[in-house]
């Protein structure tokens, strides 16, 4: 940043530069008044950077079994300890966190990418379409989350991608709801209309005008979704809908732990924890958003 | 009051038949010739035959569809392929265990949700505020059945006070059910109660700013009795609502509570019915799982039109 003297005459350029600096430093404030919700985002940060980097930051190979090393306590070696067929729980519990990322997040992205734009358009268009699509969202939620997506699942077959289906699909509805509820309140707001007055056709109104305006609140919806669906593929796979053995999932994992709780209590301990620390933190994340985008609600 | 609850109705049955299609079509996208779905793969071709009559499986779909609403209507959805045993009657053995987990799951619920919810809003931004609002927080982000497993460690497994598993009567053993049923009602309630716990710490805050409880106090009664007898009545009305909405949570999870406690009811048998490709029995569930959420909604919103005046005028108006 220029000296005082240097501030006075300074460019535009700079200028702007320094009111941006500004702005990011205003939201590094407000965001520091919330340590939880920081605290929240850094441990999704690094269960991020985990999931990313499983294949070089995991000390052993999730898959290599060692019959000499079958429930052993966790030791210096072995710091979760090992399961039923000696493999390295660490390791195993990192490269779950790649697959129950990948399932939370690109199961959200599905539902995003189907339920924005069906509730754009029926909140946008209203009419029979909006009266069809809102009768069958409500038919949509009537089935209970995971039996819809047990029920999909049988169709479909288990596995991890089908999986990750089920649960998108399952999600979607919401983000069709809120989507039309939040289009239904900009549309008609005075700069919505002054583009329609100004000759700007539907397709620009919605995605230039209303759809930056409604995408912190879908933001905001997506920190509650995305560890709902982990915990969905967790379950899912617990009960062997989702990813098949010997792939590592904290669900599966969970799964084979179960039949050993009085010899190695420790197979269950871990799983558990990255998936209950992981959940936490994105509703601590996704709270402190909330708040942060909306300072008026509580 | 009678246009909503007509309104009221015509959207239930609406959704209804909404829903038998999508599951009627559901069926019809498992690969495979639709009679050998519903018969099983250990069915002769006398038996395929006569499932392609009775399901008129030669028919046009929309035939087919009228006929199996038809027959669904009188309560027949067909027969489980694994026990032969009629698919209503299966569900009619199997439903009051799961109804009488949840019963104990939203009794532990409400035990915990209201007073802490109604106490944290009371005392808001204080030290009880935040710790409730922590462990609302937490029992929204434990993943149920890890929460299970670790109470069989802990209760079962190394303190030995509680069965890990099974199940017996309530009508038999009384006592022997309850100490089957608390851990798996605790672990389906805790998220109930948290949900439960925020909205009535939300809906509380709100009542507590209006109008008519500050005339309350100004009147000069104590803050007891303005909390108890004036705002919970109006504050607990959501709260009902929320309760008729997380029936379908209450569902999913008693399928994962379920099959970590051993105990044999609904939500075991839609997994057990999906591991045998018993296909009949996963549709008939579905539907009926789904259509009951319907229902329950539908009284949940006609009981509170008893509860709020206001809702018979203005609930009719808002589109939904």
């Amino acid at each position: 940043m220029a000296g005082d003297g240097g501030a006075v005459a300074a460019p535009a350029s700079a200028v702007g530069r320094e009111i941006e600096a500004g702005s990011l430093q205003r939201a590094w404030r407000r965001a520091a008044r919330r340590p939880p919700a920081l605290i929240g985002a850094a441990v999704v940060m690094f269960y991020l950077l985990l999931a990313l980097g499983a294949p070089w930051i995991a000390p052993d190979d999730p898959l290599r079994t060692e019959w000499s090393q079958i429930r052993k306590a966790p030791t210096a070696a072995h710091p979760f300890g090992t399961d039923d067929l000696g493999r390295d729980i660490l390791s195993r519990v990192m490269w779950g966190t790649r697959i129950s990322m990948q399932a939370g997040v690109f199961s959200i992205l599905l539902a995003m990418a189907v339920g924005v734009p069906a509730g754009l358009m029926a909140g946008y268009y209203r009419g029979v379409f909006d009266q069809l699509l809102m009768r069958l969202t409500d038919a949509w939620l009537s089935f209970p989350f995971l039996i819809l997506a047990i029920g999909l699942v049988t169709i479909l077959g288990p596995s991890l991608t089908n999986a990750t289906v089920a649960i998108g699909v399952g999600a979607t509805p919401t983000y069709i709801r809120l989507t039309r509820g939040l289009v239904l309140a900009t549309r008609e707001l005075e700069f919505v209309q002054g583009a329609r007055a100004l000759g700007a056709n539907d397709l620009r109104v919605m995605a230039r005008h209303i759809l930056p305006n409604i995408t912190s609140a879908l933001l905001v919806q997506a920190t509650v979704s995305v560890p709902t669906a982990i915990i969905a593929e967790a379950i899912l796979s617990f009960l062997g809908l989702g990813v098949q053995p010997p792939q590592p999932s904290w669900g599966t994992m969970l799964n084979a732990a179960q039949q050993f709780l009085e010899s190695a209590p420790w197979m269950a301990w871990w799983p558990g924890l990255a998936i209950f620390s992981l959940t936490l933190s994105f509703n601590l994340a996704g709270d402190g958003l909330r708040d942060w985008l909306d300072p008026k609600d509580y | 009051m009678l246009d909503y609850l007509i309104q009221r109705l015509a959207i239930s049955a609406v959704t209804l038949v909404l829903i038998s299609l999508i599951v009627f079509t559901g069926v019809r996208l498992i690969p495979g010739d639709p009679a050998r779905v519903m018969a099983g793969t250990d069915a002769d071709e006398a038996g395929l035959a006569e499932i392609r009559v009775k399901y008129g499986l030669n028919d046009p779909i929309p035939v087919q569809y009228l006929r199996w609403v038809g027959l669904a209507l009188q309560g027949d959805l067909g027969e489980s392929i694994r026990t032969r045993e009629s698919v209503v009657k299966t569900v009619a053995r199997k439903l009051p265990i799961t109804v009488e987990l949840a019963c104990f799951a939203i009794l532990i619920a409400l035990v915990i949700a209201i007073p802490v919810g109604v106490l944290s809003a009371v005392r808001r931004n204080t030290f009880w505020d935040y710790l409730a609002n922590s462990l609302s927080l937490c029992g929204l982000s434990v993943p149920s059945f890890w929460l299970g497993i670790m109470l069989i460690l802990l209760l079962s497994v190394r303190l030995g006070w509680l069965p890990a598993s099974g199940f017996v009567s309530l009508l038999q053993e009384p006592v022997a059910n309850l100490q089957r049923m608390i851990m798996p009602a605790f672990v389906l309630g805790t998220a109930l109660a948290a949900v439960l716990m925020r909205q009535t710490r939300n809906s509380m805050i709100e009542v507590l700013s209006a109008d008519y409880i500050r005339t309350a106090y100004s009147k000069g009664l104590a803050g007891r009795a303005v909390v108890f007898r004036h705002a919970i009545r109006n504050g607990l009305i959501p709260v009902v609502t929320i309760l008729g909405l997380q029936t379908g949570a209450l569902m999913s999870g008693a399928v994962v509570t379920e099959q970590i406690f051993v105990v044999p009811g609904f939500g075991r048998l839609i997994v057990e019915a999906v591991f045998t490709r018993d296909y009949p029995l996963v549709q008939g569930v579905v539907l009926i799982t789904a259509s009951s959420y319907v229902l329950i909604n539908l009284l949940v919103d006609m009981s509170y039109t008893l509860l709020d005046p206001r809702i018979r005028v203005h609930g009719a108006a808002d589109g939904r």
